[in-house]
């Protein structure tokens, strides 16, 4: 290292990706070679596909849990799994989905396109973001460690006490549901303070708070949602375990409550299914308006609704807890505020639909799967309205129409448009297309197979059949309806089968992209697929939200500066700048690369892992270990360090 | 084994073609009953039928937003002049054509509207069905719900008409029957669908219900709440039946068991010592509360909460082995000798 | 005819400055989700206390003799730390040192005295519903003062090594920030626990 610099006029230079410049990016940026370097590389694309493909997997996982015990559903009075098999396995289904796949996936699209789309080189914790990976990925192994030890949660995914408490569920199972989860929490927690700080403080000069993606919006405000919501559940979580272990008194009668487990779970449980729905909606309102070649209609209507949509989810979370015996005024109260959360979904439904109508839509399979999207999110949606209603709701209550609201809109709101970014973005990614054919295939297989599989479900929850039942009688009018979603589950997974079938062609065979095979406007499809390690060769400087649209849109009188910028090369470094209008401010050093994260991240779970056996000496040592690391970690750099004269 | 559930006693089975004619005759209720015990489409007291109305309503508007959507999605896409995929980094004109705002202002609007009338239905509804309509003249039971069936205990102002019963409920027609729910172990859920919806049982928690039936009939219930391995076999009965009759039910589920005439005296026995700590039998010296109620157990319609008709195999087969019929509940298998099992058998019969 | 926006070429500090810093903003964003963590807690303890049928709850109110003087001592300390983030500003080494090393011993003193609280609490987290919330609450800002305590320990001997200064105090300004939330959310724990039962929030069957 050379002196200390404190301030610096910004150079500027042309952009070139072979320009000597560029080279000298490359080699501060690159991730390392070797298997060290792999597991050392901060790169935040590295690390978003890492997120990516580790959720796909829990979703393979997680997709052949629910095939197994649609099995034993498809008839009446099966006998293929025990009452306490189809419990564990409904019980991790439900987890895996929508915990260790429904949200991480969504992190891996943010923390991939984030910095691309905001102008940036990386996370602005670089070091934090590989860490929240890898804590996500052992809090996975450490729940899957429970099912192989045949100890999996066997309470639902939603956990109620006291059935969860020790003198009911006196095994590990609970154990390892509870720690597992807190520490997810922790991974989600730390993700997104990351997100928060990189797009409050490292979005591209010019690009001001109303010239954000609407991709942005979704990921900023679902990150600040989980800042508030997130202790809720880890908290839940942990008095549980206290409740199990030391014999604490939050849950259970006579003197414990069952219903603060409740409120405490539902508390965040209601925010996050938005959580895991606001940025992949985001993703559609950016790709479907390039697919249509038109902006986003009502930009600004759909970035409040996104917000809205958070704020209001913060105030329903009774609407779980309808049939507990609340006094009626709170469920007057609730069902009202339930109900009313349909205006901001209505905004951006609207606006999409005003989207394909008054642009000139692309037919291919991403946008198939946003037009599937948009249907299946319509009847998702308005399942929620009918359990909103709480009279009805008394009925609908824990029988399959919640199964069928719960999962047109997990799949409809989440997998559906991930499932078209993936399209999307994939040669972004890779460099290369996936293919069309097998994509309408795969769209086709999957958009009849969920629907033949899960509309149903509507029918028989009508018909009364109550959800987390093991086998259920002949003669209640369930048995045809549930052949018919069991045999439509299969062609699901067919089509999610081809899907993965599509990756591996693209990876090898697919036609090469170019830096913007969709003609898209956004700052990512400015740089080479798949981009560079350190994303843009120079920094850009915007003057509107579709910049690679600006010469053909003809609007305003300013055109933003992609082909000049900044280079700041003295080292890793990228530019802060100010949350609202993004006037540089200052010039941020990013770390190296750095297996401390990873280290970190194993003696945490090493120290979760004491906690489930009661080693109490190994929970010490790693909490000694994990702070020494910590302390190294912050220690002030030398280049920083100011001698007093 | 063949099992036989009390729906196959109800009707008959529905086919795929019958689904839609069903939506339609649940307009004729008795018969989807029959088809769907558990259907909630159809209402069959004062509580459950505005319940119904509503669901309905909320559905048809469902439907209707449903289907506008997808016509207008699939009239958007047939405008025709969409591009099929070009190659990867074609440049293709971009515009943005006026008019899409009023999309919003329109859709949002609407969609208020039609919001801002269903919320004051559902309050209506609410204040409607929440608490009975009458409370002075109304029948009062206590229900405990167990892991992994229903206690139900008759309440009455003079406590010598008091009695306890498990797994089947029996109302007079019209009258209001308050029911009070209490846990004895894990939260469960009340639930008489064609009656009124759910209610938690949370056990530390004093929650009360009310259901109220205009017609004679059985009426199937079930619990609500996931509660563990056999939550499936949680279901119970309701019988309405007249005020005469359920006046003649009331009285002779009081009367306590004669002590066992002298060739059942050596069942009746086995019965106390196998069966006594966890079952009561009035009258007799089996008094145990951990299981259901056996006093008038032949009365009963069904054993091991609402899974298999009470007949005289099935509760041999029960008792020979109940974890192979419902596996993970509280009442183990307790090995009997062929005879012992003939004698408790003989015995139970004697359980009018 | 549209014009291409210029790039600024305005001198920057290069590195973690002030409210610049990544850092600073990350606190920001921990001390929010934290503040919430307390906010659930606090929730779960008011949970408890309006029940109909309390039985857990002792029936005499909380004693202040101890609890009171201590808030007090973390009060002062917040101030302490303050002096030293002005201390730093200024450039006054002495005034850093100073500062943080008192916040830290006045910090230590209140950790002794909360055991000393603890101890002479009749019940333990297992007697009772209340045992529980209020060993688990005051466990938690217990453990969130230690880690303050870590801090302002590291602090102190980065400031006594002469790493900061004028040019570079933004770790002493994050410190400080999660040192004076420690000292919120006390007050909001002390008002809880000691103040809401004077108010007549019911203690006692
Ligand atoms: C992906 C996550 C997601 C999303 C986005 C939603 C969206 C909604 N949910 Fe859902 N919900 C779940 C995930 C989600 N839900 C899950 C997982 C459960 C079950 C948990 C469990 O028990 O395991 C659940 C359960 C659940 C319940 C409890 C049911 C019960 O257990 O008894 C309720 C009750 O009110 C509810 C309501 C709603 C509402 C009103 C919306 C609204 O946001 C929907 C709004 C959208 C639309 C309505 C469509 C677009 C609007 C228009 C086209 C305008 C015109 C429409 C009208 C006029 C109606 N949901
Ligand atoms: C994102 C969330 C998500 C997703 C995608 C799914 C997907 C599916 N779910 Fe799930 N589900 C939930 C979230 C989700 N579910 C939740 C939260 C619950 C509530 C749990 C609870 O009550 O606690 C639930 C409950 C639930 C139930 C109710 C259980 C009960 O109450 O008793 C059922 C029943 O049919 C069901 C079925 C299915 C099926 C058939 C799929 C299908 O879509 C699956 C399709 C298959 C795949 C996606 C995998 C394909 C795999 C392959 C092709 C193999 C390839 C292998 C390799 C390459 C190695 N789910
Ligand atoms: C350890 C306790 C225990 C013992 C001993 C026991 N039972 Fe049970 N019994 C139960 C429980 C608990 C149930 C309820 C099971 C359920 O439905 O989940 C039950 C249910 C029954 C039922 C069905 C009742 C109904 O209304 O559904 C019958 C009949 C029965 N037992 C008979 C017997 C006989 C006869 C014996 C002795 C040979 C016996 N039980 C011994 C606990 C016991
Ligand atoms: Cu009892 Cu489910
Ligand atoms: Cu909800």
């Amino acid at each position: 290292m050379t002196t200390t610099e404190l301030d610096r006029v910004p150079e500027l230079a042309p952009r070139d990706y072979a320009s000597p410049l560029a080279s000298k990016l490359e080699r501060l940026w690159a991730t390392k070679p070797g298997l060290i370097g792999w597991l050392a590389s901060v790169d935040h694309k590295e690390i978003g596909l890492r997120y990516i493909v580790t959720a796909f997997v829990f979703l393979l996982v997680g997709g052949v849990e629910a095939l197994i015990f649609r099995i034993q559903l498809a008839w009446p009075n099966q006998h293929l799994l025990t009452p306490s098999q189809y419990d564990q396995l409904f019980s991790m289904h439900g987890a895996t989905m929508i915990l260790w796949y429904a949200f991480p996936v969504l992190t891996g699209f943010s923390v991939y396109l984030q910095p691309l789309v905001l102008g940036t080189r990386d996370m602005a914790m670089p070091r934090l973001n590989a860490f929240t990976y890898w804590v996500y990925l052992f809090s996975g192994l450490y729940l899957y460690v429970g099912l192989a030890l045949g100890s999996a949660p066997n309470a639902g995914w939603f956990n109620y006490v006291p059935y969860a408490s020790r003198p009911y569920n006196p095994g590990l199972n609970i154990d390892f549901y509870a720690l597992a989860n807190i520490l997810l929490g922790v991974s989600t927690t730390l993700g997104s303070l990351n997100f928060v700080v990189t797009i409050l403080h490292q979005r591209a000069p010019g690009m001001s708070i109303n010239r954000m993606p609407i991709l942005s919006w979704g990921t900023l405000t679902i990150s600040v949602g989980n800042l508030f919501a997130m202790p809720s559940v880890t908290l839940a979580f942990f008095l549980l375990w206290l409740d199990r272990q030391f014999g604490t008194h939050f849950y259970s009668p006579p003197s414990g409550q069952p219903l603060l487990w409740q409120h405490l779970f539902w508390m965040w449980g209601h925010p996050w299914v938005y959580v895991i729905v606001l940025p992949a909606l985001s993703m559609v309102s950016e790709a479907l308006p390039v697919l249509c070649r038109r902006p986003l209609v009502g930009y600004t209507a759909v970035a409040l609704a996104t917000v809205l949509t958070m704020v209001l989810g913060f105030g329903v979370w009774l609407h779980h807890m309808f049939a507990t015996g609340l006094p009626n005024i709170a469920l007057a109260f609730f069902s009202a505020v339930s109900l009313f959360i349909v205006i901001p979904s209505a905004v951006s439904n609207f606006a999409w639909l005003a989207t394909i109508w008054t642009g000139r839509p692309i037919f291919n399979t991403a946008f198939l799967f946003f037009v599937g999207f948009i249907i299946v999110f319509v009847i998702g949606g308005v399942s929620g309205f009918m359990t909103g209603s709480v009279p009805a709701d008394w009925q609908l209550t824990d029988t399959y129409f919640v199964v069928a609201h719960l999962h047109y809109v997990l799949i409809g709101w989440n997998l559906f448009a991930v499932m078209g970014a993936s399209y999307f973005w994939f040669p972004k990614m890779f460099g290369r297309m996936l293919d069309e054919r097998l994509g309408r295939w795969n769209f086709w297989l999957m958009f009849i197979g969920f629907n033949v599989g899960f509309f149903p479900m509507h029918i028989t929850g009508l018909l009364g059949m109550p959800r987390r039942i093991y086998t259920y009688p002949d003669g209640m009018g369930w048995d045809t309806l549930n052949l018919i979603i069991t045999i439509g589950s299969y062609i699901m997974a067919a089509g999610m089968l081809l899907f993965v079938v599509n990756v591996f062609y693209g990876l090898k065979r697919g036609v090469i992209a170019g830096p913007n095979p969709w003609d898209a406007a956004t700052l990512e499809w400015s740089t080479p697929s798949p981009p560079p390690p350190y994303n843009f060769v120079v920094i850009p400087t915007l003057a509107s939200r579709t910049p690679l649209w600006e010469e053909r849109l003809n609007e305003g009188p300013y055109r933003s500066q992609l082909s000049e910028g900044t280079p700041l090369d003295h080292g890793k470094e990228v530019l802060g700048t100010s949350s609202l209008d993004a006037q540089p401010n200052v010039i941020l050093r990013m770390p190296e690369d750095s297996i401390v994260p990873l280290l970190l991240a194993l003696v945490l779970t090493l120290l979760f892992a004491g906690l489930i056996v009661k080693a109490w000496w190994l929970v010490i040592a790693c909490l000694a270990v994990g702070l020494a690391l910590q302390l190294a970690w912050l220690w002030p750099r030398v280049e920083l360090r100011e001698r007093r004269p | 084994m063949k099992r036989f559930f009390l729906g196959d006693l109800a009707g008959p089975r529905m086919t795929a073609a019958k689904v839609g004619a069903f939506l339609i005759a649940t307009l004729n209720d008795s018969a989807a009953h029959a088809a769907a015990p558990l259907n909630y489409l159809t209402g069959h007291g004062v509580r459950s039928r505005p319940i119904a109305t509503l669901t309905w309503a909320l559905m048809i508007i469902s439907v209707v937003v449903v289907v506008i959507i997808v016509a207008l999605l699939l009239a958007g896409l047939r405008r025709g002049h969409g591009f099929s995929a070009p190659a990867p980094g074609t440049q293709m004109p971009v515009a943005r054509p006026p008019g899409g705002a009023s999309w919003i202002y329109v859709g949002v609007g609407i969609s208020t509207l039609v919001l801002f009338v269903m919320t004051v239905w559902t309050v209506v509804t609410l204040a409607h069905v929440a608490n009975p309509p009458r409370t002075d003249d109304a029948l009062r039971i206590e229900v405990t719900g167990h892991q992994w069936w229903w206690e139900v205990r008759y309440l009455s102002p003079d406590v010598s008409r008091e009695f306890i019963t498990s797994n089947e409920i029996h109302i007079p027609l019209k009258r209001t029957v308050e029911v009070d729910l209490r846990g004895a172990d894990v939260i469960h859920s009340f639930w008489v669908p064609a009656l009124s919806g759910k209610t938690d049982v949370i056990p530390g928690q004093a929650n009360r219900t009310w259901i109220e039936a205009d017609k004679p009939g059985v009426y199937r219930g079930q619990c609500g709440e996931y509660c563990g391995e056999q939550h499936a076999h949680m279901g119970f009965e309701v019988i309405a039946s007249t005020p005469e009759e359920f006046e003649k039910w009331w009285n002779s589920q009081l009367e306590a068991q004669p002590n066992a005439s002298s060739e059942l005296a050596e069942a009746q026995n086995t019965f106390i010592a196998k069966c006594g700590i966890c079952h009561t039998v009035r009258g007799t010296r089996a008094g145990g509360h951990l299981g259901p109620d056996l006093t008038h157990l032949i009365s009963r319609r069904a054993i091991g909460a609402a899974l298999l008709p009470n007949t005289r195999g099935h509760r041999s087969a029960w008792i020979a082995d109940p974890q192979h019929l419902k596996p993970g509940n509280y009442m183990p298998r307790l090995e009997l000798s062929g005879p012992e099992l003939n004698a408790v058998s003989t015995y139970l019969d004697t359980l009018n | 005819m549209s014009t291409v926006v210029a790039v600024s070429r305005r001198s920057l500090p290069v590195g973690s400055v002030g409210s610049h810093a990544i850092g600073w903003w990350g606190m920001i964003c921990a001390v929010l989700t934290e503040g919430a963590l307390f906010g659930y807690l606090l929730f779960s303890y008011f949970y408890f206390a309006v029940q109909p049928r309390q039985i857990a709850f002792p029936p005499e109110l909380p004693s202040l003799w101890l609890a009171a003087p201590n808030t007090v001592i973390l009060l002062v300390s917040s101030v302490a730390v303050w002096q030293a983030e002005r201390g730093a500003r200024r450039d006054s080494w002495l005034r850093q040192v100073v500062g943080l090393g008192s916040g830290f011993v006045l910090g230590v003193i209140f950790v002794g005295v909360q055991l000393l609280e603890w101890q002479s609490r009749p019940f333990g987290l297992s007697s009772n519903a209340y045992g529980s919330l209020f060993f688990t609450v005051t466990g938690f800002h217990m453990a969130h003062v230690v880690l303050g305590l870590l801090i302002l320990l590291a602090l102190t001997v980065w400031s006594a090594l002469g790493y900061f200064g004028p040019r570079h105090s933004a770790p002493i300004s994050i410190g400080a920030i999660y040192w004076h939330f420690v000292d919120a959310i006390w007050l909001a724990v002390f008002f809880s626990f000691y103040i809401t039962p004077y108010l007549g929030l019911r203690h006692g069957p």
